[in-house]
């Protein structure tokens, strides 16, 4: 195999590792210690679908700050959110859902300044995410993500994160949970 | 289903001499049944904004209780409400959420509808047909009355339901506090792109009825509080002014709508808000200071959670929203939510009133969030037959509500209650209730049109 597939390989399962490594600090509820995997100037964004005519997808999503989404935001809101799920009493979240993040289909998209250097990566993968909360309410959410990761030190950031959740109508009462 | 007879609502199941109201109006398939025949066919609903559709043939798939319906503007740039169910099979004729369209086209057969609901398009006319059908008598259908105020649409399939206005009565200046400026000038809301709809597992009314009003529950949304999602980093809202206002409860009697509303005394000088962005700080400074200039009662008013009867909400202050709890069967309820924000404001207060909005309310809102923890789960835990049997109170402040209510030379219309004090009260809960069981009794509009036949005396009690 030459470097540059090698390289390729190596930094592609590098990406994969971390972010099944972020889901499992998700599913096991270390929030504190995924709230250290965003960057400070992370930004959070799931926009709404609409339904739109062949040859009208540029309407297809509301806009990135400038429309109404489901989240648009940074890592100020992020913290307030694991905080409030912190109190205890938000009642949404208590007693907590059980959440199961499934991440997969990771591919590379673009490394920078390459891929044997990469200091910033974007990738997409696909998301399933399942919750199970109090008796029997459960939601299964479904959809894509594109991720842009840059490296620190030994590790990587989350410097952006696009939701594409493939729902309409949202079929959950609440996204108490992080994608 | 336990009854007093099919006009039992009233004393039967809404009880409003001792404030108790059945579970059974909240879950029972039956009465849900009927209520989409005697309250949603019958009432004025929310179906969008003016600027969804701009130009002519642009649409907007809204609803109207269970039934989709299709907002748009034809070809001459007059608005139009259609169902939207095609007139030979039933085939929706519509499937997006919105666009621009020369003409609605069934899937199923074909046959296609001009954007003014004109059958204009039926496969084999002729040879089919023998060009015998009237297609003047099968365009789509078209709600009974339609009216536009400020740029909201609303429609009601009955034609011998009021006007809107007539319909809205007092409580109109209620909706404009969301529907004018902050500045207070006339009609200058806007509408911000994409309508957050989501469901959730619980009758329609429990949400109506917490935005009625419900000050009491308060106390579930301890953890948005200390958390601080608010514009200034901290609590859910800015209420500097709320110190020197009174808080009152205004519901408007023979017409089910009611909100919280607060009044400031004569010559208050705005508060600080907003002080998380300087900018935005000094936007809504400013209009709080035009506002106060103009004339008219609202200068003094803050907006607060309000219901126009039956299930649209008004949220005029922060966040700024207006919600429709559509029903989808007893048991769940579909939300639309609209946001808005001053057409001239500067898009730096755009986005950061779109941010808190975001964070604040819908299914992503850290405040919304536990409201609709607590509606499923309430609506889950009266399906029982054992707590079917057991009615909710609703007699909090009952006997305590007042009508002529003034402060510092502001009149209120209506039936009053101050909560400065009391801090909650359940009147506006028992006027939606009492509306409701007037809709499930009453066989015709005439017979809900009370004011007509109080007119002289109302007339009095204005002077």
């Amino acid at each position: 195999m030459s470097d540059d597939r090698l390289a390729r390989v190596l930094l592609t399962h590098e990406v994969a590792e971390f972010l099944y490594a972020e889901a499992e600090l998700l599913d096991e509820r270390h929030y504190d210690e995924w709230l250290a995997l965003l960057a400070d100037d992370i930004r959070y964004w799931m926009p709404m679908r609409r339904n739109v005519k062949y040859g009208e997808a540029a309407r297809e999503f509301t806009r990135e700050q400038a429309d109404i989404a489901w989240f648009d935001e940074g890592k100020e809101t992020l913290t307030r959110r694991v905080r409030q799920i912190q109190t205890g009493i938000h009642w949404a979240e208590e007693p907590q859902s059980r959440i199961a993040h499934f991440v997969s289909n990771v591919q590379l998209i673009e490394a920078t300044p390459s891929v044997a250097d990469a200091q910033e990566v974007a990738a997409k993968c696909r998301f399933l995410v399942y919750r199970n909360r109090v008796e029997t309410e459960t939601d299964l959410l479904i959809g894509k993500r594109e991720d842009t990761l840059r490296r620190s030190g030994n590790g990587w950031l989350v410097a952006r994160r696009k939701i594409i959740l493939d729902q309409n109508v949202l079929m959950s009462k609440n996204l108490t949970f992080f994608f | 289903m336990t009854t007093n007879g099919p006009r039992g609502y009233r004393p039967g199941l809404v009880d409003l001499a001792t404030g108790q109201i059945s579970r059974e109006i909240f879950v029972n398939d039956d009465i849900y049944a009927e209520e989409q025949e005697r309250v949603f066919a019958r009432s004025w609903l929310f179906v969008g904004h003016e600027s969804q559709i701009p130009n002519p043939g642009d649409f907007f798939v809204s609803r109207m209780g269970e039934e989709s319906v299709i907002l748009c503007r034809d070809r001459a740039g007059a608005v139009h409400v259609f169902l939207n169910s095609c007139r030979h099979r039933g085939m929706k004729v519509c499937r997006y959420d919105d666009g621009n369209t020369t003409v609605f086209t069934c899937p199923y057969h074909g046959w296609s509808y001009g954007t003014d609901g004109a059958l204009v398009g039926v496969p084999y006319f002729r040879e089919a047909y023998h060009s015998a059908l009237d297609k003047a008598r099968w365009g789509l259908v078209e709600v009974a009355q339609m009216c536009a105020y400020k740029g909201t649409v609303w429609a009601n399939w009955d034609a011998a339901a009021p006007p809107f206005l007539e319909y809205l009565g007092e409580f109109r200046r209620f909706l404009d506090l969301i529907l004018d400026g902050w500045d207070g000038r006339e009609g200058q809301a806007e509408l911000l792109g994409g309508v957050q709809k989501w469901l959730i597992p619980c009758n329609w009314k429990f949400p109506a009825e917490n935005f009625s009003g419900d000050s009491y529950h308060n106390i579930s949304h301890r953890s948005v509080d200390l958390v601080g999602v608010g514009p200034s980093g901290k609590s859910r809202r800015d209420y500097g002014e709320l110190d020197v206002a009174r808080k009152l409860h205004v519901a408007i009697p023979d017409r089910g709508h009611q909100t919280i509303t607060y009044v400031l005394p004569s010559g208050h000088q705005p508060q600080p808000a907003y002080q998380n962005s300087p900018e935005v700080a000094e936007y809504f400074r400013h209009c709080e200071e035009e506002r106060r200039r103009r004339p008219g009662a609202n200068s003094r008013l803050i907006g607060a959670p309000g219901e126009i009867f039956p299930n649209l909400a008004l949220l005029p202050r922060q966040p700024r929203t207006l919600a429709v709890w559509h029903p989808k069967g007893a048991h769940q309820t579909e939300v639309w939510r609209f946001f808005f924000v001053d057409r001239d404001a500067p898009a730096a207060v755009k986005n950061f009133l779109r941010d808190y909005y975001i964070r604040y309310s819908g299914p992503a809102g850290m405040t919304e969030q536990d409201d609709m923890e607590n509606w499923n789960y309430a609506h889950a835990a009266s399906r029982g037959v054992i707590a079917r049997r057991y009615p909710y109170t609703y007699e909090m402040g009952l006997g305590h509500a007042v009508e002529n209510y003034e402060w510092e030379g502001l009149l209120l219309p209506g039936r009053v209650v101050d909560l400065t004090a009391a801090q909650a009260s359940e009147e506006p809960m028992r006027n939606l209730y009492r509306r409701w069981a007037e809709f499930m009794e009453a066989d015709s509009w005439d017979e809900l049109m009370t004011w007509r036949r109080n007119a002289p005396r109302e007339a009095v009690a204005a002077k």
